[in-house]
């Protein structure tokens, strides 16, 4: 790609958010619409004896009442869990089933018992308190680390509550190499809870069009297409080419958008048993807390043996995930293939094995949030390293150095199945090392114990796979879907151009980058160029938005729509100027006959293309290409965090005083969105490191179920960031991306939390480390001193 | 049903409505104003901040019938003829915006801000940002936004 596509362009999308004129699916009124609200349950875990909805549907305005035995009646299926792992012992995972409205019972706090549709959302919001459901309560447990040890069986089709035992690589190779090491580091690790909350709450309106058996479904989903595809081929049995789903402006995603959830079925469905009237369903808050896929949830004991040099032998890692009540759309491949596979991190380590014990609880499902799998494995691997190095009493820096994978050893095969493609690890680190002025942190430390507080200084060297994924590997390790992206390029008659993607757009601003990708490559002004995403009656088949891949799949999959673009117009050019097709060159926007002044332009041909009076024989009319591009492997961004903490021992305040991120994400086409992706994401990841933890008691019920006991990151918790960037384009794609989106909240929770256990002395505090946890530890510091 | 009216972006309007519908209610149904959004039920998101006679308010968390009589600009209202205004304009210059839900909450309650305060630094900007939540930007150029903002309009 040529350089001149990188700049710093303002966002074509801000106008409409700026000025009110977004549209949002809660923004959306159809006529006639009616509003559902949900019936959930208060009950953790309980056999649902009956359901009484004859009250609710005296109600004002009631048009319908349904449960899970209308859905039933009705031969709809159960929400799948797209990817089959299969465990260690060459089974598949066990899949219960997941009934949009529950038949027998309820599994966690929030679990859909019925829905009460209505003229109004008041109506129904009222009524909904009429419905009786009788329940017969039975123990619960929301623990992972209890999940396996007599716990209370939550399906009958997972005994022991054990969804499956999973193992990755050489464990005997991992047991020789710790049977001659110098020494071992241990750690216990407890990843917490999250609650992805994007700001938009999920909303849904299904129509069902009588006259022509057509469905439409707007719905805040990052992956229309997928979503399409798991509803019709899965749970409701619809053909595709009669369904549309429309995500218009999405507020955010974070992965908790991509799933097929209970509430847009049923509005799907509810909207034909209603003869085509809209219904409609916006989240409350709460709701999101107790129904949204969560994110993390991992218990893990790890071990790094190392030789007297401070090389790392082997890594063993042996972890339980909380995947809740029921299996979200791709929760299996999480804590799997999205985890295990990176805890080599950007090392050497020869050997690795990881068994993976993944559980039910009665919580709500756990699924990707932003990072997925990797930021659990960065934590492990990171949080590791550092109690080697501070074990071993080494530099923390050093010890990575003398790990790291070199740049003259790509391709690099991990004993954990990936082979990475290129990187400058001890480049980010230097660069990283040097923003942050590392050498000299000893004398801001003493600055500080002379002013009463505590500093710490906290690495991060983070690797994710990104790029999600090739096809037949992503088959093979059981995926039920290919990942490729889809793009369609059209120049219309007059010169502008629509580029429709199967990503889609919440908040990454696509509209912007791809926008910039075109016009780059057609050497025409971006003002030109406008991007269509989410929509499924208007793009062609698409996979969607998750896992860092927009700009890696989807980018190259346009890059290669314009390249055929191009291909046509050589053709068309060369009848126009009487030359050879070989003859033809295309550049800044124009074709051009090699070594010659006679060309024409873009524009020229686009127009010639569709009004064809003097035109090739044996081309079609029209410019309007369409491309699918599967990756030929993962994409690996990698970069190095260094946070550096002031805590205030008095008050347990940990001030983040500094925050230097040094990335590397291949080519980047827009560096002020890149730099927008990245805060955010450490944001997030330092509100998982301090604030954030989604807590159910020993009943199952959710205590943090609303912003006032949930702590979201304010813009007063946080600091600014310093953001520098490195560039190692990825050698397989044609943009040279490798993805930008979840790093930040990959590589800042060790990196925050390797700071604080500097800051105070002690590996024994759990994330998030909260005012009190810091306060009680720095108080005993303080005891201790003082003795 | 008892009647409010009010002015809304500069015109007036008249509705009956039931007496507990919220502000943010009579703004989005009533009145098809779907800028100004909602993204919790316990008042503490500010993605539905809105002007009511000059001072933010949360949206959510007022009656419509409180708002009788009262003079309110929403994030519709703020762009004075097709130009943005300072803030929106600095929002837009320093990608202080991603997903664009939490925005016009955002803009509306900087506003305020800077009326009160011409010249805020960095950590009286961050602290009246704690009614404001965005999940997108880690606020860090939201800041930068608002600054840059209140230096243009001090001019």
């Amino acid at each position: 790609m040529p350089d001149s596509g990188v700049s710093r362009v303002l966002r074509k999308e801000d106008q409409r958010f700026l000025t009110g004129r977004g549209h949002y699916t809660d923004d959306l009124n159809r006529p006639g619409q009616l509003h559902a609200v949900f019936v959930r349950s208060e009950m953790a875990h309980a056999t649902v004896k009956s359901v009484s909805t004859d009250a609710a549907k005296q109600a004002p305005g009631v048009v319908a009442v349904f449960t899970g035995q209308d859905m039933a009646d009705d031969g709809v299926g159960s929400l799948p869990c797209g990817w089959v792992v299969t465990d260690k012992h060459g089974e598949a995972h066990k899949a219960p089933p997941h009934f949009p409205l529950v038949r027998d019972k309820v599994r966690y706090v929030g679990d859909h018992v019925a829905v009460v549709i209505a003229e109004t959302r008041a109506q129904a919001a009222d009524a909904a308190e009429l419905v009786e459901v009788d329940y017969e309560g039975l123990d619960a447990n929301a623990d992972p680390a209890k999940a396996l040890e007599g716990a209370p069986q939550i399906h009958d089709e997972a005994p022991g509550n054990l969804c499956f035992d999973w193992e990755l690589g050489d464990k005997a190779a991992v047991d020789e190499a710790f049977s001659k090491a110098h020494h071992v580091s241990r750690l216990e690790l407890r990843n917490n809870r999250l609650i992805p909350n994007a700001l938009e709450p999920r909303a849904a309106i299904g129509e069902y069009d009588p006259g022509t058996d057509e469905y439409t479904l707007y719905s805040t989903s990052q992956n229309p297409h997928l979503l399409r595809l798991i509803l019709c081929a899965f749970v409701l049995n619809l053909p595709e080419h009669k369904v549309r789903i429309v995500a218009p402006d999405v507020g955010g995603g974070f992965g908790s958008k991509i799933y097929c959830y209970a509430e847009e079925t049923v509005c799907t469905w509810a909207s034909k048993k209603l003869n085509g009237k809209p219904v409609k369903w916006t989240a409350e808050r709460s709701e999101s807390f107790s129904s949204d896929a969560h994110g993390r949830d991992h218990v893990t004991h790890a071990e790094l043996a190392l030789d007297e040099n401070g090389k790392f032998l082997a890594l063993k890692v042996d972890t339980i995930a909380n995947l809740g009540a029921y299996l979200s759309s791709f929760a299996t491949a999480v804590p799997t293939y999205l985890y295990g596979t990176l805890l080599a991190g950007q090392y050497k380590t020869p050997a690795v094995h990881c068994n993976v014990r993944a559980v039910f609880t009665n919580t709500a499902p756990v699924d990707a949030y932003r990072g997925a799998g990797r930021p659990e494995a960065t934590y492990v691997v990171e949080r590791m390293v550092e109690r080697a190095a501070r074990d071993m009493n080494m530099d923390p820096a050093e010890i990575r150095r003398r790990n790291f994978v070199q740049p003259d050893e790509f391709p690099y095969q991990t004993p954990v199945a990936l082979t990475y493609d290129s990187g400058q690890y001890e480049k980010a680190l230097d660069e990283a090392l040097a923003m942050i002025d590392y050498k000299n942190f000893g004398q801001r430390r003493q600055e500080s114990e002379r002013n009463g507080k505590l500093r710490g200084i906290g690495l991060s060297a983070y690797i994710e796979a990104c790029g999600i994924a090739p096809s037949q590997v992503v088959g093979a390790l059981g995926a039920g879907v290919g990942l490729w992206e889809s793009a369609q390029v059209r120049f219309n008659a007059t010169g502008s151009i629509s580029v429709f993607t199967g990503s889609h757009s919440h908040g990454q601003g696509h509209e912007t980058t791809f926008a910039q990708l075109v016009a780059d490559r057609f050497g025409v002004p971006v003002e030109n160029v406008d991007v269509v995403h989410g929509d499924t009656g208007r793009i062609p088949m698409g996979m969607g938005t998750y896992g860092s891949r927009s700009l890696a799949v989807g980018g190259s999959a346009i890059v290669r729509a314009c390249d055929k673009v191009i291909e046509k117009g050589k053709k068309i050019a060369a009848h126009l100027l009487e030359a050879s097709v070989d003859d033809i060159e295309f550049d800044s926007g124009n074709f051009r006959v090699a070594g010659t002044d006679k060309q024409k332009s873009i524009g020229e041909i686009a127009f010639t293309a569709y009004v064809p009076h003097n035109y090739p024989e044996g081309v079609e009319p029209g410019l309007d290409e369409t491309a699918f591009y599967d990756p030929a492997n993962f994409t690996y961004p990698a970069g190095v965090h260094i946070a550096e903490v002031e805590i205030d021992p008095e008050t347990g305040t940990t001030r983040i005083a500094d925050w230097v991120a040094v990335d590397d994400f291949g080519k980047v086409i827009n560096p002020m969105i890149v730099e927008g992706q990245v805060h955010g994401g450490i944001a997030q990841g330092i509100g998982q490191a301090l604030l954030e933890e989604g807590v159910y008691d020993e009943a199952g019920q959710l205590v943090t179920g609303s912003y006032q006991d949930y702590c979201m990151p304010r813009a007063d918790d946080l600091p600014s960031y310093r953001v520098g960037m490195i560039e190692t384009p990825c050698p397989h794609n044609p943009v040279g991306a490798k993805g930008c989106g979840e790093a930040g909240a990959i590589a800042a929770p060790p990196a925050l939390m390797n700071a604080i256990t500097d800051a105070l002395g002690t590996e024994e505090i759990s994330m998030p480390a909260t005012r009190e946890k810091v306060w009680r530890i720095a108080r005993g510091r303080l005891a201790q001193a003082a003795e | 049903m008892p009647t409010v009216t009010m002015t809304v972006n500069g015109q007036q309007v008249s509705r009956d409505v039931e007496p507990r519908t919220l502000l943010v209610q009579f703004l989005r149904e009533e009145l098809g104003l779907t800028g100004t959004h909602v993204g919790c039920d316990t008042s503490q998101c500010g993605a539905c901040v809105v002007h009511v006679d000059g001072t933010s308010v949360k949206a959510c968390t007022a009656l419509a019938m409180q708002a009788d009589g009262s003079e309110v600009t929403t994030i519709e209202g703020l762009a004075n003829n097709g130009e943005l205004h300072p803030m929106q304009a600095a929002f837009k210059e320093h990608h202080g915006l991603q997903c664009g839900f939490c925005t016009p909450g955002m803009v509306m309650s900087a506003v305020d801000l800077l009326k009160r305060n011409p010249d805020p630094d960095e950590d009286t900007i961050r602290h009246w940002l704690e009614g404001n939540i965005c999940r997108c930007t880690g606020y860090h150029n939201i800041v930068k936004a608002i600054q840059h903002a209140a230096k243009e309009m001090r001019g």
